[in-house]
């Protein structure tokens, strides 16, 4: 693999302050009753700034402000108006959007390259998307004038902070609902950011507040009895939770939680198209993704050809400095995720499966893991069922298609999956049988604001994106 | 000459397509129309697991068969139900209701084909692929159904389940089972395949606990829970894997009323398949 030079992105556009306080009622304020911690570049470990943690007290008073500002100003707006704040907001998005990338890659660890090209862009094109419809709910499907819920309770995770931040927002905003939004503890920042970028728009106090801190901050939220919607993306224990916590009272709930999918290759598929799908499905964003291919499905017959291609591919990625633009695998987002990884990795060799990985360095401060590949891999096995949420690809073979559907399907959970062939009736025939909310076919890690995300069983209910996407904030 | 000796009927599980008693042998004693009593089947967890069974074992066939099937099969359910109008009402149902309950089964049996266009479609993704959502059923649905009114309520919760493709287990009301049993005699004898509707009789406290906390039953309607403390509870064991849960209704709740989308829509999975275009 021949040397590239250093391409960094300059980190000036972005200036950071050493603390931050929660964003309550339209300003940002000390936690009465909270704590305060650092937030961390996962590639340096570097400390970024401060963050207040939001105790009790804190997220009663913002949950006060939501409902204020939900009586008094968002739930009586036309909305026309509704909308025109959604736009404002997108456009501060895209006209400040390499500030916003840099700062994401900074403090969540992925590369640039894909906080530029893929999180910035569909976080602005998820505002407008929704902007455009605060004044056409009559028209959404729902019979005439669909009311909001009132205040929603949102968690977000850290693998996409600002896109899932939009996923939440501008849906919860176009309907009428006011949002108390808890970041994840690990990158809060660019929520903050967004936060400034609320005021900058005008944005009426107490329509969006942003509090930060960790599970703690999450549960005072969700059990807080003023919410009227709880809406999380994590992890399915989480998930579980939160769906006893709001067991018995009228609270709304969407969850968007774990997965563990197949991407299967049949042997008509074109090598190259599928490696790269491969490789994009389960490297992508360090494998920090709830719908990444995890399980990869080889057809017998073309099980050797695929992996000798597979390892080739996985030699040329860069593993490195997430702030370089020729870098394709950043930073793994905490020291505990990286615990993680390590450890379910260790239990795939203690359990029988090889292990391989492209040779190279990873830098020596900051979390790092090699992208990794297990082959001998069986259904039984921790890696095959449980969610790594790493750089880390667990390899099973199949013979017939009935076969691949069987295996595909045998895991509590059911958010995405793929399948690569040149053969039409079978991708669709798959495609009705795979048990799962997203399927791509001969491409994979595809999102678009007008496409409909969500789980089956285990990874959840409810759609986030497109006109499904506004039932989760509408009482309907 | 002497009065017709009237030969009186058992009432029993409908499980699979059969007719079983209890495996429990154990059955309890309700009014049958104005001067008699009939023995209904009490249905034990053990029943409730077999019913789990018969509904996943009949799952995929259901919610493959074309819509237009579906739609077919519960037509032809709601003409058995016009024909069997004087068997609910000497029963004790209202004549009225026995037509609200046959017009309501008409109207979701009409949905089959309709529903997966109202609720999905092509996606304008800003790049060369189709992207194309489809509603599809949850899976296996337990049921608890309304205590009152009996037929109509009963009909309003299983119709909107299983027009989508979903098979049910329905806890019935305890007070009122004959409808129910009856109403397993109306579908038996539409075509529909054995499995899509499981009728449990009993009490619901005793079966509904075990549903909720079945690993394999993907979603729990709660509809006719009046107890709160009881509802809770199900919804917490429900979450063990995360089925989608419809709370109770209101006491008072109109069922008389347009039910709209909201009951089939809330056992629908929305599937989501993306496409590249190219030459």
């Amino acid at each position: 693999m021949f040397e590239y030079a250093p391409a960094p992105e300059s980190r000036s556009v972005v200036r950071l302050q050493p603390a931050y306080g929660l964003f309550v009622n339209g300003e940002f304020v000390d936690p009465t009753d909270g704590d305060s911690f650092t937030s961390i570049n996962p590639a340096s470990e570097e400390v970024l700034a401060e963050v207040a943690a939001g105790g009790v007290g804190d997220v009663d008073r913002a949950v006060r402000a939501a409902r204020t500002a939900y009586d008094r100003v968002w739930g009586p707006m036309p909305g026309r108006d509704r909308a025109k704040y959604l736009f404002r907001i997108a456009r501060l998005i895209q006209e400040r959007s390499r500030e916003l990338a840099v700062l994401e890659s900074l403090d969540n660890g992925k590369p640039i390259r894909e906080s530029r090209d893929v999180d910035l862009p569909l976080v602005a094109a998820h505002f407008f998307y929704y902007a455009g419809w605060a004044d056409k709910l009559d028209h959404a499907g729902f019979g005439p004038g669909p009311r909001p819920l009132g205040v929603a309770a949102q968690i977000i995770p850290w693998n996409f902070p600002l896109l899932m931040l939009a996923w939440k927002i501008a849906p919860a905003l176009a309907t009428g609902n006011t949002v108390v939004l808890k970041p994840a503890e690990t990158t809060s920042l660019t929520a903050l950011l967004f936060a400034e970028i609320c005021q900058q728009a005008d944005l009426p106090a107490g329509v969006v507040n942003i509090v930060t801190g960790a599970g703690e901050t999450g549960r005072a939220l969700v059990e807080h009895h003023d919410v009227d919607k709880v809406a999380f993306t994590g992890s399915t224990e989480v998930g579980k939770a939160i769906a006893r916590a709001v067991a018995g009272t009228d609270t709304r709930l969407t969850l968007e939680l774990g997965g563990k999918a197949a991407n299967i290759v049949f042997d008509d598929a074109p090598v190259d198209q599928a490696v790269e799908g491969i490789v994009n499905g389960i490297f992508f964003n360090q494998g920090h993704v709830c719908c990444a291919g995890s399980r990869l499905l080889l057809q017998e017959s073309v099980a050797d050809q695929v992996l000798a291609s597979l390892k080739r591919r996985m030699a040329q990625l860069r593993v490195g400095d997430p702030l370089d633009k020729n870098t394709d695998i950043g930073a793994i987002n905490s020291a505990a995720q990286l615990a993680r990884i390590s450890e379910l990795a260790a239990a795939g060799t203690a359990e029988g499966a090889q292990r391989w990985s492209p040779p190279g360095e990873l830098p020596e401060r900051g979390f790092w893991f090699a992208p990794t590949i297990f082959t001998g891999v069986a259904q039984a096995h921790r890696i095959a069922r449980e969610e790594i949420f790493g750089p880390v690809l667990s390899v099973l073979t199949f013979r017939t298609p009935a076969e691949a559907v069987e295996k595909a399907n045998n895991t509590p959970y059911g958010l995405s999956a793929g399948v690569w062939t040149e053969k039409g009736s079978r991708m669709l025939w798959l495609a009705d049988r795979l048990r799962a909310g997203v399927v791509w076919a001969n491409t994979f890690n595809k999102f678009d604001p007008t496409s409909p995300f969500g789980g089956y069983q285990e990874s959840g209910y409810g759609r986030e994106g497109g006109r499904h996407g506004l039932e989760a904030y509408l009482n309907v | 000459m002497s009065e017709r000796v009237a030969v009186r009927k058992t009432y029993k599980l409908y499980i699979g397509g059969e007719v079983p008693r209890s495996e429990s042998g154990r059955s309890y004693l309700v009014q049958s129309g104005e001067n008699s009593t009939a023995n209904v089947a009490l249905a034990s967890r053990k029943d409730a697991r077999d019913a789990v069974v018969a509904a996943r074992a009949a799952g995929s066939g259901w919610a493959g068969a074309t819509a237009y099937n579906r739609g077919q099969i519960l037509y032809r359910a709601a003409e058995m139900l016009e024909g069997r109008r004087e068997q609910f009402v000497a029963l004790g149902i209202p004549g009225d209701e026995v037509d609200a309950a046959t017009d309501r089964w008409v109207w979701y049996a009409g949905w089959s084909d309709k529903l997966p266009q109202v609720r999905g479609g092509v996606n304008p993704v800003a790049g060369p692929y189709l992207n194309l959502s489809t509603p599809e059923p949850t899976g296996v649905v337990a049921v608890v159904a309304p205590a009152a009114p009996a037929l109509l309520g009963l009909v309003s919760v299983i119709a909107p389940a299983i027009v989508s493709g979903n098979t049910v287990v329905v806890a019935a009301s305890p007070t009122d089972p004959l409808a129910a049993v009856t109403l397993a005699e109306v579908l038996a004898t539409a075509d529909l395949p054995a499995g899509v509707v499981n009728i449990l009789t009993g009490r619901p406290q005793e079966t509904v606990p075990s549903l909720a906390g079945h690993r394999d039953v993907n979603a729990l309607d709660l509809t006719g829970v009046a107890d709160a403390e009881l509802a809770t509870s199900l919804e917490v064991k429900a979450a063990e894997n995360l089925k989608r849960v419809l709370r109770p209704v209101p006491a008072n709740h109109d069922w008389y009323a347009d039910p709209g989308l909201a009951r089939m829509t809330a056992l629908l999975e929305t599937k989501t398949v993306w496409h590249p275009k190219g030459g």
